[in-house]
């Protein structure tokens, strides 16, 4: 099959400055500088399809085009690694093995949108991600593909690695400004915007990892065979899906978007663990509505998989076997989500704590069956919250409610957990 | 007290910032790896060097999940417990270290070697259940032999 980002893979070590070269790397950035204007280059990213992989699959080049043009004073380009979704490790995966196309990507992006100095957002475990990334930066400043007039072109772009010390709200991406600002990282209100008032209050665009490393295919290609890499015509490339869990081989694999999810779990992932059978499974990281056998031939694209009821997010897919409890699955996400609650708003402080009170009471065969409708209440408010993160976590309580009541009414009844014997 | 050239790092860190605090995280981290906590005394002097109040850096310290206000051991054992993990068995794993340690999940051996404490996932989902110590991260840490060699192996390098 095709690779987009993993073409220049090898076995058990990072791809070389001098390989990546060889292989056409950097050739997109040449092309740009040499031959497109900013615009051009945004225009052939929208033309692309290409949408956002950080989880909410907003379309790339569209985002690149509300930065406002003529606005004095510095604009920030930030690039999002903080990955601390439950489930989701594709971007280091990617980094570990290459990380001159975000390199590239990033001066790309930087070019079209008018930036002249990024920031890398790393999390704290990617140690060695962010010392790759640190040798890319050098050694792609000491060619002259970066820092000041590059290739002799009059654009100037520098790019710094910020390692951060863990902290799930980091990634959302008003608290990750404030986190780069050296601020406790609670989110910001929006409006403004990011690409108004973003970073130390200048136009700010953050994007993910997987987003802007694609950038540069897409540039020396043309969004056409872009397009085309896709399994349906309706998806636009390829996604990195990390899949987890109860399958046979657990694995990173880049696969064509709109593929089913059968095919994937059936395919690369050599289907379940010999004895298991296959019950439920996180489409898309730990905020994500379960899906169930139900979904086997739901494409895997973010339209389809919406329409399904879940949400396509980072790619994550984490899979459940035939013994799983799902009231104890839900339990532990939602407990992942109270502890990691920032604490700026009530709603989410106060309200998941109680989510995981309730899901313990029927966990431990203390519940009721009012028990269910209370959760299904606050699925609503929680709706409430000042960002994303708690209807987030209400995500797997949803699908809980929605797919597995019986299960839930199975526990009430019996006293205790049927799944343990 | 730190050592006047690591105080001259910190400064030359600070000064390459576009603001003084957006080195603070780095600045936090360099103290801890120098006092093995970040100690009230660390917390005093990373205000001084920011130009925060030690409030201030009280309020990014206590946020982050990898600062440690608390005296740790020389090794902290961090146990992944999220989702898929759990699936495969982190609970166990995590219960598993602390009979091997002989101590509780929060609590330092009387030796000073190690602290054990859960953590959110570690970015290792594929190879659950995963632990991080130090730098290094560990994966598909599921049987008992490996959990001992592990923590041998950094018995042996002190
Ligand atoms: C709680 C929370 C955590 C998030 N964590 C990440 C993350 O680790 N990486 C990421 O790229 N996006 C994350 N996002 C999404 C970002 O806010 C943002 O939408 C994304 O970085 C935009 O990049 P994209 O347009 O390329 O997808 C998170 C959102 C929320 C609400
Ligand atoms: S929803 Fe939760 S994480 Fe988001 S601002 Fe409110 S308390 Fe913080
Ligand atoms: S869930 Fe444990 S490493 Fe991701």
């Amino acid at each position: 099959m095709e690779q987009i980002l993993f073409q220049h893979n090898k076995p058990g070590r990072c791809v070389t400055f001098a390989e990546y070269q060889t292989e056409g790397g950097f050739t997109a950035l040449k092309k740009a500088l040499a031959a497109m204007t900013p615009d051009e280059v945004q225009q052939v990213v929208i033309d692309s399809g290409l949408r956002g992989r950080g989880g909410a699959g907003f379309p790339t080049g569209k985002k690149w085009s509300f930065v406002p043009r003529n606005l004095p004073g510095p604009r920030w380009l930030i690039c999002n690694c903080d990955e601390m979704e439950p489930g989701t490790y594709k971007d280091r995966i990617l980094l570990e093995a290459n990380p001159y196309s975000l390199i590239e990507g990033i001066t790309l992006a930087c070019y079209a949108i008018g930036v002249r100095h990024a920031f890398i957002f790393i999390r704290r475990g990617y140690e060695q991600a962010a010392a790759n990334l640190q040798r890319a930066i050098s050694e792609a400043a000491a060619a002259g593909l970066l820092g000041e007039n590059i290739l002799g072109s009059g654009f100037d772009c520098a790019i710094d690695v910020h390692v951060s010390a863990g902290r799930y709200i980091c990634g959302e991406e008003t608290a990750l400004m404030n986190a780069l600002e050296g601020k406790r990282a609670n989110p910001r209100a929006k409006p403004p915007f990011p690409a108004i008032k973003g970073l130390w209050g200048g136009p700010t665009v953050v994007n993910n990892v997987e987003s802007l490393a694609n950038i540069p295919y897409i540039i020396a290609n043309g969004p056409a065979w872009f397009k085309a890499t896709a399994a349906t015509p309706e998806a636009a490339g390829m996604k990195l899906f990390c899949i987890s869990g109860h399958v046979t081989h657990p694995a990173c694999f880049e696969l064509p978007l709109g593929m089913k999810l059968g095919d994937i779990i059936g395919g690369p992932c050599g289907g379940m663990r010999p004895g298991s059978s296959f019950k439920a499974c996180l489409p898309g990281g730990a905020s994500t509505p379960y899906f169930t056998a139900d979904h086997w031939n739901i494409p895997m694209d973010f339209d389809p998989v919406a329409k399904a009821g879940s949400r396509l997010g980072t790619g994550g897919i984490v899979v459940f076997d035939h013994k799983t409890c799902m009231v104890a699955a839900t339990l532990n996400l939602v407990r992942f989500y109270a502890r990691e609650s920032c604490g700026w708003c009530t709603p989410c402080r106060e309200g998941l704590p109680f989510v995981v009170n309730l899901l313990e009471t029927i966990e431990s065969g203390q519940g009721s069956d009012e028990h269910i409708e209370i959760l299904r209440e606050h699925i609503k408010y929680l709706n409430y919250a000042f960002c994303a993160l708690a209807p987030g976590a209400m995500g797997p309580v949803d699908g809980l409610l929605r797919h597995f009541e019986d299960e839930i009414r199975e526990h009430n009844r019996n006293g205790k957990c049927p799944c343990r014997s | 007290m730190i050592p006047e050239t690591m105080r001259q790092e910190l400064q030359d860190r600070i000064s390459s910032a576009i603001t003084n605090r957006e080195a603070a995280v780095d600045v936090m981290k360099a103290l801890q790896t120098h006092y093995g906590w970040l100690t009230d005394e660390a917390v005093v002097e990373a205000a001084g060097l920011l130009g925060l109040s030690p409030l201030q850096v009280e309020e990014l310290a206590t946020f982050y999940e990898m600062i440690y206000r608390r005296p740790v051991g020389r090794y902290v054992i961090h146990v992944c417990d999220s989702i898929s993990c759990w699936s495969m068995g982190g609970e166990s794993l995590l219960r598993q270290i602390a009979g091997l340690l002989k101590v509780t999940v929060g609590a330092t051996t009387p030796d000073g070697l190690f602290t054990l404490l859960p953590c959110c996932c570690l970015g290792n989902c594929g190879q659950a259940p995963a632990m991080m110590i130090g730098n290094s991260i560990y994966g598909g840490v599921t049987s008992l032999e490996k959990a001992t060699d592990i923590l041998h192996q950094h018995r042996r390098n002190t």
